[in-house]
């Protein structure tokens, strides 16, 4: 078991106003799983998705992460665990700008204290993986949005993570950029990754083994 | 975090907006340049007015009326006026062992008449030995002497560019003019002695003492004298003894209640610098000024920056980025910019001040074109005291941001 939470809430305060956005959310991931949350946008898919990827905390339940409570981590504590163990591929992207493809891969492992050497060669490779071998020098933004993900999925390897969180990775492609992507996230789940992806879309989500089904902050019912 | 890359970053990020940045650092640049031009204009200074006073001749002792503390100059120099020294004073310090000429002076600005022109000119009353004392040749004529200064007698010695003015190609010598409504008889020219500092000797004539005295000013005190001494080593038990003399002469037994100073061209030097060390440090401060307004420029432009990035901030801290490694990035990031704004700043106040001590050494003053070492050191600790000080408000907002907060951030 990669990842467990028991009896997730999360309620968020505005003014006065207290939303409650998770009810008391049960799952299990598994090592080496790929793993579709699906729902209708305000169905706190993507709060959960920001929990389990420790960007945000709990109101109350347990998390537990590779065998650990998350809730005794500090700040910074977590920023290692994300660095080390997680890696993100979001929406939109959000690789540095001005910046380069290597750099940005090479971005994790610096603030993991890794060689330079080492993290030149390990994002050469990640890089060459992903199709990229020939942009390693072009800065970010001269790359499409598909190279773009592309290199954050380098990026989120970087650190040989336990879990790929993915946000809407196709949320902003084209149809070809989105077959591209998937068909990357099938390699990795066959070097057996485990995988987490939020999506909407019904043909991102048959990638995955199963898909977690996530209603009015509650999960309503499990597919495949 | 590797600490090239982060530069690399800020740089790029400063290229990318190359007005912003200029005008961001422009505060710096103007404060840096300020502070390296008044230095080098306050070195430049000083150098003139010592210039000037090493051309009076060297081996000097100066005595003004009215005590003061060491080191501090006396009030006589703030133009207040104090009666107690006198010509008799001066003239016991004559026997002094290696003195070789002493001098007292007055001076006053009054217009010198020669038939129908009038030229405003200052007036010298000095001693008969006021050409060895000042190291100061006649070119024509000669000098009065001490039996003319005793007999009140009216005759005057012109500076080389006033005799000009007055009589051009004709030779002034024998002729009359008048000073103070006395018909004075012109007796010699001094050879030019050319520009120092603030006084141009040339313009200046000078007349016997006590005539000065008596028939000018009506008053019975010196306002300055000096003393030639034969040499250096001479100077200091010169000086000592111009005290003994003095004190004795005017019934003091205290030291601490002198009513002249006396000092040595070394210590008038020493408590010059005094001076133009505070004048420098106000002037220094003014600049401080300037750059505290681009401090503030810096971190104005640091908060926009981690508005700006605040979601780049977000996915920094997703993917590992600690609290330190945010807030050292953008300190390192609000140091490069200050940094690059200081050395700007360093290299035009260095060409300006270059420019201006070119332009008064041209014109003909002995004025030393002086960047120190020190002055551009200072001026780089202090930018980058800049750039952390007011670079660390905006980095310390930017780490204390909670990943998500940022990464949410629209």
């Amino acid at each position: 078991m990669l990842l467990q939470t028991k009896g997730i809430i999360k309620n968020y305060i505005t003014g006065d106003i207290e939303t409650k956005v998770l009810k008391g959310v049960d799952i299990e991931v598994k090592k080496g799983e790929f793993v579709a949350l699906m729902g209708h946008s305000g169905s706190g898919k993507s709060t959960l998705m920001h929990i389990l990827g420790m960007l945000d905390k709990q109101t109350d339940g347990q998390y537990i992460f590779d065998g650990e409570d998350t809730s005794k981590f500090d700040e910074d504590e977590l920023a290692e665990i994300r660095n080390k163990k997680i890696g993100f591929v979001f929406q939109a992207f959000n690789l540095l700008p001005r910046t380069s493809a290597i750099e940005n891969v090479r971005l994790p492992m610096m603030y993991a204290g890794e060689k330079e050497d080492y993290q030149i060669k390990r994002a050469t490779e990640l890089l060459e993986k992903v199709g990229l071998g020939h942009r390693l020098n072009n800065l970010s933004n001269e790359l499409s949005g598909g190279e773009q993900q592309r290199v954050a999925v380098a990026r989120a390897l970087a650190n040989k993570p336990s879990l790929i969180l993915a946000d809407e990775p196709t949320g902003n492609l084209d149809g070809a950029s989105t077959n591209e992507i998937m068909e990357l996230f099938d390699q990795l789940h066959k070097e057996d990754h485990t995988i987490l992806i939020v999506t909407h879309e019904d043909d991102v989500a048959a990638h995955a083994d199963r898909i977690i089904w996530m209603k009015d902050g509650l999960v309503s019912k499990r597919k495949k | 975090m590797n600490f090239l890359l982060t530069i690399k970053i800020a740089i790029r990020g400063l290229l990318s907006n190359k007005i912003r940045a200029l005008l961001t650092t422009l505060g710096v640049i103007i404060g840096v340049s300020g502070i390296i031009v008044i230095v080098s204009v306050g070195n430049g200074a000083e150098s003139l007015i010592v210039n000037q006073i090493t051309s009076v001749g060297t081996n000097l002792i100066g005595v003004l009326p009215g005590g003061s503390e060491e080191g501090e100059p006396p009030s006589a120099l703030f133009g207040i006026v104090i009666t107690t020294l006198k010509s008799d004073d001066v003239l016991a310090l004559k026997d002094i062992p290696g003195v070789v000429a002493v001098s007292g002076y007055n001076n006053t600005v009054e217009p010198i008449v020669y038939q129908n022109q009038s030229v405003e000119s200052t007036i010298n009353g000095v001693f008969a030995s006021y050409p060895e004392v000042e190291d100061a040749l006649v070119e024509k004529g000669r000098f009065f002497t001490e039996a003319e200064d005793s007999s009140l007698a009216k005759v005057v010695v012109l500076g080389h560019v006033i005799a000009q003015d007055l009589f051009g190609d004709q030779d002034p010598i024998g002729k009359q003019i008048k000073i103070h409504n006395h018909s004075f008889r012109v007796i010699g020219v001094f050879e030019e002695r050319g520009v120092s500092g603030f006084s141009n000797d040339d313009s200046n004539v000078y007349i016997p003492s006590q005539t000065m005295h008596k028939l000018v000013l009506g008053i019975n005190h010196i306002a300055m004298a000096r003393i030639k001494v034969d040499t250096a080593d001479n100077v200091a038990p010169a000086l000592e003894e111009v005290k003994a003399i003095l004190r004795s002469r005017h019934g003091i037994t205290d030291p601490s209640n002198d009513d002249f100073t006396a000092r040595s061209q070394a210590q008038g030097l020493s408590t010059l610098s005094n001076v133009t060390g505070s004048i420098k440090l106000f002037l220094a401060a003014i600049a401080a000024i300037a750059l505290i307004v681009g401090g503030i420029g810096i971190m104005n432009v640091m908060y926009i920056a981690v508005t700006e990035r605040i979601n780049e901030i977000g996915l920094r801290k997703a993917i590992g980025a600690k609290r330190k490694d945010i807030l050292s990035q953008f300190l390192t990031e609000a140091v490069v910019i200050t940094a690059i704004g200081g050395f700007v700043g360093i290299a035009i106040g260095v060409m300006v001040s270059f420019a201006i001590a070119t332009v008064i050494q041209y014109l003909g003053y002995s004025w030393d074109f002086i960047v120190t070492a020190d002055s551009i050191l200072y001026a780089s600790a202090i930018i980058m005291g800049i750039g952390i000080v007011f670079g660390y408000a905006p980095a310390k907002k930017a780490a204390e941001l909670t990943a998500i907060a940022a990464l949410r951030y629209e």
